[in-house]
Order: structure tokens, then C-alpha cells, then sequence
């Protein structure tokens, strides 16, 4: 279910034979995230990731997330529950259960409007929410980045940048002097 | 791109978030009320009179189990009574929290974040006390699902054509919709409890909730994709569900029932009540949980603002009512109006008249919408207002239809009293339970009012 963006894989799972899963850089704003990720993204680097208490206008763009499919997750399930609650009923009320109802025909589609209009906000909605989710990859209750302490405050008020360790671009030493020309906070290696 | 960093001087109205607050201290007020402020005496003094209430509930659907609905005052040919007054009056309560949540969210009204998540917990109460009453009143619950089509032994199927079948679809998905909804908005705040919860376990119980919520960038994205969606779709839902319950009585042919304009004059309605259920409830929770700075006079005014506007599009329905019962020229149409003002039940339909129209009118006046207290009577009377409008046109109408002799009258039992505060109670527990073990406002969506969450282009450009 894991479609993370346009550039291929990102591990989402410990990777086995690297033990770094990757370097982590800590922000004090919105604003330094956003402008270090373009930075990473300018720079080359590939399969990246930014980590921030509250969505940021521009900061999947900056980290070259183009690809989002959740519409189309949505656009199916509205169609699948509309077409199905309409095709239920008229099968019902027309094929295996007919029933004279004031005279009305059997196929009396201005009656089946609201179930189908129902239906179709039904399983559009839930599609949403379970397509979000499955497209995310949650639930997801361990995760590397959650070795590093600092990482509590990720649903505070710090912003965090990570270079994935299986970036082609990687390399210990070179990405952590990359990282730290973006001034940040701190720099942590994330286990994984 | 459009920033809000600095308010224009021009604008002298109450910020919508009080001055001062960074992304950490609005998290720590809100979570504070969750994770570490003690459990009052009052609470618990309050939780008992709540349950109590609750409690009656249990009993009088216990009865009402055994006995069957003739402990009711519902009789022929008034066989709706208390069941569908209750019904129809919970699930209009719940309508202005998906207006707030939804609609207000679609028109970028940024004031809605710090009331949007508990008028979305209202909502979700008061359907599922809405939902007791048309259940109950089926006469055999048990077998409720027989409203469900599902292939069964007895070859039987649902008639598609009848109202009742469409309101157990579109309630049924509003509240299902509704939970999705509160449930996707709480995640992010359920990562913030669990990254400052103290306790191991209640550590593990938000961390569970929160899913693995990490906070990244892909995530947040899709996440606001599938909210902004949400959204889109809740709001004609939100319209659709008292459309339909409408026409639960506008496809009857009663006097009083069989009329056009009832779609939008029950949405508007429903939206009256609903707002005046926020402010009843957002008046003392915000004084007594100290959050003045969140839910500022602002927010307060401005539901006054929508309470006033919506009971006007109610005036006009009660007004479209009575021209036409007298243009239509229809004898039974023009006796309904007469016997709403001369019949037995012309004091509640003057209270009525009292409660939705005229008393509200006061909030055309600043001084009314800026007082607390006057704010939340108001309210209540509108509440009351809305609960007579609905009896109004369960009750009236039936009691006095084409041919005399089957006319009646209806007196709800202490059954009906009981189940009906029983409600309230459950209502009220719920809440009750709420404030304690959820972020009663959105964390997150506080946060990007605060303009340090704006990112700047130009800035950025320069650098």
C-alpha cells in the first residue's frame, strides 16, 4: 500500500543491512524547515522527508511530493458507492422484490436519488479517510525517527528535516556537513 | 500567497486567538485539561447529576422494552408524539457542528478551529441520542435491521420508495460521516497528547489512537487532501440529512406536513438550534476551563451572528406557512392556522412565536451578543423554541386532520418525560466525559492561526 512519492521507494521499515536509517536535522521555525528542504531538494537529494506539528503550505512541493492520489481514492469510492446503491435498488425494486407502492412504476428512480446520493457521500467519505491512511502507511506504531528524543517536540514546535540513509546521494560525512550548512539546531543520526 | 501576519489596524474586532501564545503554550493549554489538571469536585458533582439523568434513560427504555410503546402517550391518530419531536429536534442539534466543522472550513473561516472539534462532539452525541428515538419507536428494536437491505430467509426487501427508508440511510451515514470526520481531525492531536503524556499508559492508549502519527510532510499533505475532501462531502450531507427528515413529513399528505418549503426552513432551523447548543455549551466550558483566550467574544458573536440569521430564514417559513394556508384557498390548510392560534394547543404555539422570533431579535443588539449571560439564555429559549417547533408540527398537525372524528389530543406520559431528559442526560455525560479525555479544541489547527506557521515566498527567494 506504500506509495510515498514519484522517486521511487522510501524504507519505512528499518533497512537491515544499514544500521543508520538516516540524518536527522532539528528547525526552530516553519520558515527554516521549508527553505532547508529546498535546499536538500535543490542540492540532490532524493529521498528526504520533513516532520512539522502542523501542515505547512509548500513544504511537500520543497520536498518534491508531487504525487498525491487521495482524489482518485476518493473519486473511485464515491463512484463504486453510487453506482452500486443505484443498482441495488432498482434490482430490489424492480427485478427480485416488485411491489405495486401507489401505483408508482417499479423502476421509480426519483425515489432511489437519496439513497444513491447517500451511498455515494458514504463510501467517498470512508474512502478518503481509509485511503489517507493506507497511503500514509498507518497505523504504523514504530518508526525509526521515533528513536530520536529530540523527535517528541515533532508534534510541538520543532520542524525536522531527514536525508534517508538509501538516498543515492548519501554519505555520512558529506550529508551531515550539508545539513549543518543549513544551520540547524542540532543533527542526529537516526538508528534504525 | 495569503498571510495573516499582521491584523490591519482597521480591524478592531477581537482577535480570533488571543496575543501571546507560541505553538508549545497553545499545546499545553489545551493537552494541560487532558493530561494533568486534577479532576474537580464539581466535575464529579456534575458527572453524578448527568448520569443520574442518564440513568432514566436506561430506565425508561428498560420499561419500555418490556411493556411495549403503549406506555407512551403516542396514540391514533397521533402515532408520533415525544419519539419524533425528540428525533427530529436531537438531530437538528447536531447539524450546526458539521456547519462549523465543514462548511466554515470550505469558506476559510479561520475563527472555526477552536470550536470546530467539540461542536463535532456535539454532533456525534446528538445523533446517537436522535437515533434512539426513531428506534424505540419501531415498537420491536431488536429487529431494527429489518430497515437494512440485506438478503434474509424471509425473501423480504426494503420499499426504496418510502421516506422512513431514506432517513435510516441518511442518518446513518451522517453519523458515520461525522465520526470519520472527528476521528481523522483528532489524529495529529492524539500524537501531540502521546509525545506529552507523562503516564506509560497513557502514552500507549494516545499513541495507539494516534496511530503512528508522525508529523511528515507526505502525510500532512494527503492528510489535508482527505480533510479538505471530507469537508466537501460533509456539506451536502449536512444539507441532505434534515432535507430528508423533511420529507419524512412533506411527502405525507396532513395539513401542515405536505409542503415545499420544508427542506430548507427545517435546514435553516436545525443550524438555529444547533448554534444555540454551541453556545450553551461553549459559554461555561470556556469559563470554567479558562479558555477565553481560544474561544474569544469573537467566536461568541459570531454564533450569535448565525443564530440570528438562521432564525430569520425560520420567520420566513413560519411567515410562508401562514400565507399559505390563506392563498392556497385549501379549507384544511386555513383551519390549520386557526387552530394553531385558537386551538388546544395555541399556548405552545405562542411560545413558540415568543421563543424563535421574537426574543432572538435582541441580537441585533451588540450589547446582547457581547453578554455571556444574556447570550446563553437567549440560547436556551431558542433551544426550547426549536423543541416546540417540532412538537408544533408533529403533534398539531396530526391532532387535528381532514375529518373530525379522528381527531385527538396528545399528552406525553412520564415515560415520555423520562426518555426525553434522559437524552439530555446522556448528551450531557458524553460531554462530560469528553472534556476530560480528549483536546476539547484542535491543537494543530490552533497552531496555524498563529502567524509563525506561515511560510513566506518572498523571504524565502531573498535567502
Amino acid at each position: 500500500m506504500s506509495e510515498f512519492s514519484g522517486n521511487g521507494p522510501i524504507p519505512d521499515s528499518p533497512i537491515s543491512d544499514s544500521p543508520i536509517y538516516g540524518l536527522m536535522a532539528e528547525f526552530d521555525s516553519a520558515q527554516e524547515l521549508v527553505s532547508a528542504a529546498h535546499k536538500a531538494h535543490e542540492a540532490g537529494y532524493q529521498k528526504i522527508d520533513a516532520y512539522s506539528p502542523f501542515p505547512i503550505e509548500g513544504l511537500a512541493e520543497a520536498i518534491g511530493f508531487h504525487k498525491n492520489r487521495v482524489p482518485l481514492v476518493v473519486l473511485i469510492g464515491g463512484l463504486v458507492g453510487g453506482i452500486s446503491a443505484y443498482a441495488l435498488q432498482y434490482w430490489i425494486a424492480a427485478i427480485t422484490y416488485p411491489v405495486n407502492i401507489g401505483g408508482r412504476p417499479f423502476h421509480s428512480w426519483p425515489s432511489f436519488i437519496i439513497v444513491t446520493f447517500e451511498m455515494t457521500i458514504l463510501f467517498a467519505g470512508l474512502s478518503a479517510a481509509i485511503g489517507m491512511l493506507a497511503l500514509n502507511g498507518l497505523p504504523m506504531p514504530y518508526h525509526p525517527v521515533f528513536n530520536v528524543p529530540e523527535f517528541a517536540k515533532a508534534s510541538e514546535n520543532k520542524f525536522f528535516l531527514i536525508v534517508f540513509s538509501n538516498d543515492p546521494k548519501y554519505d555520512a560525512a558529506r550529508t551531515r556537513s550539508f545539513l549543518n550548512s543549513l544551520a540547524p539546531r542540532m543533527i542526529a543520526e537516526v538508528p534504525s | 500567497m495569503a498571510t495573516n501576519t499582521q491584523i490591519p489596524v482597521a480591524d478592531r474586532r477581537v482577535p480570533v486567538i488571543a496575543p501571546g501564545y507560541t505553538f508549545s503554550t497553545i499545546g499545553e493549554k489545551i493537552s494541560n485539561i487532558v493530561l494533568s489538571r486534577p479532576v474537580s469536585l464539581g466535575w464529579i458533582f456534575g458527572f453524578l447529576i448527568v448520569f443520574s439523568m442518564m440513568n432514566l434513560l436506561m430506565m425508561a427504555l428498560g420499561y419500555l422494552f418490556i411493556k411495549g410503546t403503549g406506555i407512551w402517550g403516542i396514540n391514533i391518530p397521533i402515532g408520533w408524539g415525544f419519539a419524533i419531536v425528540n428525533f427530529v429536534w436531537w438531530i437538528g442539534i447536531g447539524h450546526a457542528g458539521t456547519l462549523i466543522s465543514a462548511i466554515l472550513c470550505l469558506l476559510r473561516q479561520t475563527w472555526r478551529n477552536s470550536i470546530n472539534r467539540f461542536a463535532e462532539a456535539m454532533t456525534l452525541f446528538a445523533v446517537a441520542c436522535a437515533g434512539i428515538f426513531p428506534l424505540a419507536h419501531t415498537g420491536r428494536p431488536w429487529l431494527a435491521y429489518w430497515l437494512f437491505p440485506y438478503p434474509n430467509t424471509m425473501n423480504y426487501w426494503p420499499n426504496f420508495r418510502s421516506p422512513l427508508v431514506w432517513d435510516v440511510f441518511a442518518v446513518s451515514t451522517y453519523f458515520t460521516i461525522s465520526l470519520v470526520f472527528w476521528f481523522v481531525g483528532l489524529i495529529p492531536d492524539f500524537a501531540s497528547l502521546r509525545d506529552r503524556a507523562e503516564s506509560t499508559l497513557v502514552q500507549r492508549i494516545y499513541g495507539l489512537l494516534a496511530m503512528g502519527w508522525r508529523g511528515s510532510a507526505r502525510h500532512w499533505h494527503r492528510y489535508e487532501t482527505a480533510y479538505l475532501l471530507l469537508a466537501g462531502l460533509a456539506t451536502p450531507l449536512v444539507l441532505s440529512v434534515h432535507t430528508v427528515v423533511s420529507f419524512d413529513f412533506a411527502v405525507g399528505i396532513v395539513p401542515g406536513w405536505h409542503t415545499t418549503i420544508f427542506p430548507p426552513y427545517f435546514v435553516a432551523g436545525a443550524i438555529y438550534s444547533g448554534f444555540a447548543m454551541v453556545l450553551c455549551l461553549a459559554i461555561p466550558i470556556r469559563a470554567i476551563y479558562g479558555l477565553q483566550d481560544f474561544i474569544t467574544m469573537r467566536h461568541l458573536e459570531n454564533a450569535a451572528k448565525v443564530m440570528l440569521a438562521t432564525g430569520l430564514i425560520v420567520a420566513y417559513g413560519y411567515g410562508m406557512e401562514a400565507f399559505m394556508s390563506w392563498y392556497s384557498g385549501s379549507q384544511f390548510d386555513s383551519f390549520l392556522l386557526w387552530n394553531r392560534f385558537h386551538g388546544p394547543y395555541r399556548l405552545s404555539y405562542m411560545a413558540l412565536l415568543a421563543c424563535n422570533i421574537l426574543i432572538p431579535q435582541v441580537l441585533w443588539l451588540k450589547r446582547f451578543r457581547v453578554s455571556t449571560g444574556w447570550l446563553w439564555l437567549i440560547s436556551f429559549v431558542v433551544l426550547v423554541g426549536m423543541w416546540l417547533e417540532r412538537f408544533i408540527i408533529v403533534v398539531v398537525s396530526l391532532s387535528r386532520d381532514f375529518l373530525t372524528s379522528s381527531w385527538g389530543m396528545y399528552y406525553p406520559t412520564k415515560w415520555d418525560w423520562m426518555t426525553f431528559a434522559g437524552t439530555i442526560g446522556m448528551f450531557l455525560t458524553a460531554m462530560w466525559l469528553f472534556v476530560r479525555i480528549l483536546p476539547m479544541i484542535s491543537i494543530f489547527e490552533l497552531r496555524t492561526l498563529l502567524p509563525e506557521s506561515q511560510v513566506h515566498e518572498a523571504e524565502e527567494v531573498k535567502q
